[in-house]
């Protein structure tokens, strides 16, 4: 990719239509994204500092951060360690039906969270066909949540995992075992450290959109005030009862966690990419 | 573990050992392929079953019925509808803008891929609450729009709008790093020998990334048609006008009538596995792959 750059740096602009293409980016991106997204700031701006205090520090708005942030997080590491796994196998294994189950990883992309919501819900209700072997209710508790969040972002960390896997060259791993390192010791030294910022950066993108996932989790969630309510909603319910200042306060912070968790990817992918700038 | 090496050395012998050094034991291997296939059984395959199922319960004709109401027929026109204003617009952004950042050389373009790639990571709650800031009626353009009298909010415009937000970088993004491996020489060569620079994308540039314009489309297409988070804050669920499929779906479960819920569900996954379909014919045939889980 260097040699790439210096060659395009040669020949700066030698192709036409820079001030055209560029302008209509810019033009597309503020309209449709910048401005838009500005507002939620505009009228927090413009509601004062106790008003917004209050509005965001609200027990049941709290419970509603908590409740997002711890099953967001746990859907996240599930997704991590499982999402190695199927990236592993995928990657190094044949077997039967490999090829379909490689193209399937992507259905939680393709499916509307809609239709995954009523699905698992149904799925995990008490007399549904998973839920019934459970002594514990797993639909309209944190668990259920969980469980959506965990289909959500599946793909995420086995997507970013995979290429990595794929180019990580056999000699290393063979002059690893020729030096007397058994199969486990060669995983967690030599293959797993070139894994970790393909790991970490799925694993951002999995939580950031766990955290602002609506549709499949509004389903099984069973949306109790305090105990099954996640941020989204509030902002929906807020929204329905015509409370807009309240809704965009709450926006406000969510917003402002998502771009935190954006710039941690930002650095991951500059890291990945000054670590593997050869490849 | 020093035992185990021994082991493998007496039975297979030296010269297999050698090739075995870099994969595990066929044991670990058949143990981990089936947690993986358990995992995925429970978490993709027994859903989409389930989806069928419950859509054929109360049999085919209750089916039939369930998607031949005017208000199933509305939802799915409008949705239609959606896409095809959403998807060409995005399509067209997402050309120029990977155009413009892999063809160009210029300061903060690390920056701008990081605002193009902002909606991914905005809730789709606040991505519709945006709109409503902005379009509806206490919102900033609100005076303007009514005297004008457009309605934007609770109407299709709003819809439409707020899934261009949320599909807004899935073309670019897709596009980005195969036009990057393409660098420029051949865009270089084609105007050398006199073409101008829109004859240069056409006969040059567009054949080249046709197949991952492909990828973008498919991945925004089933975005945009099963967006459900944005379209439910900015529609105002009025049957059969501002209804999309998976609002559509949401009322139909809420009323208990669940066959009828999946129903129109089974249609949209008979949608999403097709677009999984020729997601891997294209992978297949190019040997393209996503680069960034979208």
């Amino acid at each position: 990719m260097t040699i790439m750059t210096e060659g395009k740096r040669k020949n700066k602009r030698t192709i036409p239509g820079f001030g055209l293409t560029m302008g209509f980016t810019l033009m597309y991106l503020t309209i449709i994204v910048l401005i838009p997204l500005s507002m939620v700031f505009l009228n927090t701006f413009s509601m004062g500092l106790p008003e917004f205090w209050s509005t965001i520090t609200e027990p049941r708005v709290i419970a509603s951060y908590k409740l997002s942030f711890m099953t967001a997080l746990t859907a996240a590491f599930v997704n991590a360690v499982f999402g190695v796994l199927i990236a592993w196998v995928l990657t190094r294994y044949s077997f039967p039906g490999k090829r379909i189950i490689d193209g399937l990883v992507d259905l939680p992309f393709a499916l509307p969270t809609a239709v995954a919501g009523i699905t698992l819900t149904t799925l995990y209700s008490p007399n549904g066909w998973i839920g019934q072997f459970f002594s514990f209710k797993i639909a309209f508790t944190p668990v259920g949540i969980i469980i959506a969040l965990i289909f959500i972002g599946l793909p995420f960390v086995v997507r970013m995992v995979q290429p990595v896997l794929e180019n990580i060259e056999k000699g290393m791993e063979e002059a690893s075992a020729s030096l007397g390192a058994n199969r486990m010791q060669t995983f967690i030294k030599i293959i797993f450290p070139e894994l970790i910022p393909a790991i970490l950066t799925g694993f951002a993108l999995s939580f950031a959109r766990a955290l602002g996932e609506y549709g499949s989790v509004v389903f099984i969630a069973g949306n109790m005030p305090f105990k099954t309510e996640i941020s989204p909603l509030i902002i929906m319910t807020k929204l329905e009862q015509y409370d807009y200042e309240g809704a965009t306060a709450v926006a406000a912070v969510m917003l402002v966690i998502t771009f935190l968790i954006l710039f941690t990817i930002n650095v991951l992918q500059w890291w990945t990419g000054k670590r593997y700038s050869g490849k | 573990m020093e035992q185990d090496h021994t082991v493998v050395a007496k039975t297979n012998g030296p010269v297999i050992m050698t090739k075995n050094a870099t994969k595990e034991p066929k044991l670990i291997q058949w143990i981990l392929i089936s947690i993986v296939l358990l995992f995925l059984t429970l978490f993709l395959v027994v859903p989409l079953i389930a989806i069928f199922v419950k859509a054929f319960e109360k049999g085919a004709d209750a089916y039939l019925a369930a998607i031949a109401h005017p208000d199933s027929l509305a939802a799915i026109k409008l949705t239609l509808i959606v896409v095809l204003i959403t998807v060409p617009l995005n399509a067209v952004f997402g050309v120029v803008a990977a155009w413009t950042i892999t063809k160009y050389d210029f300061r903060g373009k690390n920056f701008l891929i990081t605002l193009i790639d902002l909606p991914f990571s905005v809730s789709p709650v606040i991505a519709g609450l945006i709109f409503v800031l902005l379009f509806g009626l206490h919102g900033a353009l609100g005076t303007v729009l009514q005297s004008l009298g457009l309605k934007v909010i609770f109407s299709i415009p709003g819809i439409v709008i707020a899934s261009i937000f949320i599909t807004f970088p899935f073309i670019a993004r897709e596009l980005i790093p195969l036009m990057q491996s393409q660098g420029t020489s051949e865009e270089e060569a084609s105007l050398t020998l006199g073409a101008g620079g829109f004859k240069t994308f056409w006969y040059v540039t567009l054949p080249n990334i046709k197949w991952g314009l492909l990828y973008g489309v498919i991945l925004c297409n089933a975005r945009t048609i099963g967006e459900f988070g944005a379209v439910s804050v900015v529609s105002g669920h009025i049957r059969g006008m501002t209804n999309t499929m998976p609002l559509h779906i949401e009322i139909l479960y809420n009323e208990y009538q669940f066959s009828a819920a999946f129903a129109v569900a089974s249609m949209m996954s008979i949608f999403a596995i097709i677009t999984l379909i020729i997601k891997s014919i294209i992978e297949w045939k190019t040997d393209f792959k996503s680069t960034k889980a979208s």
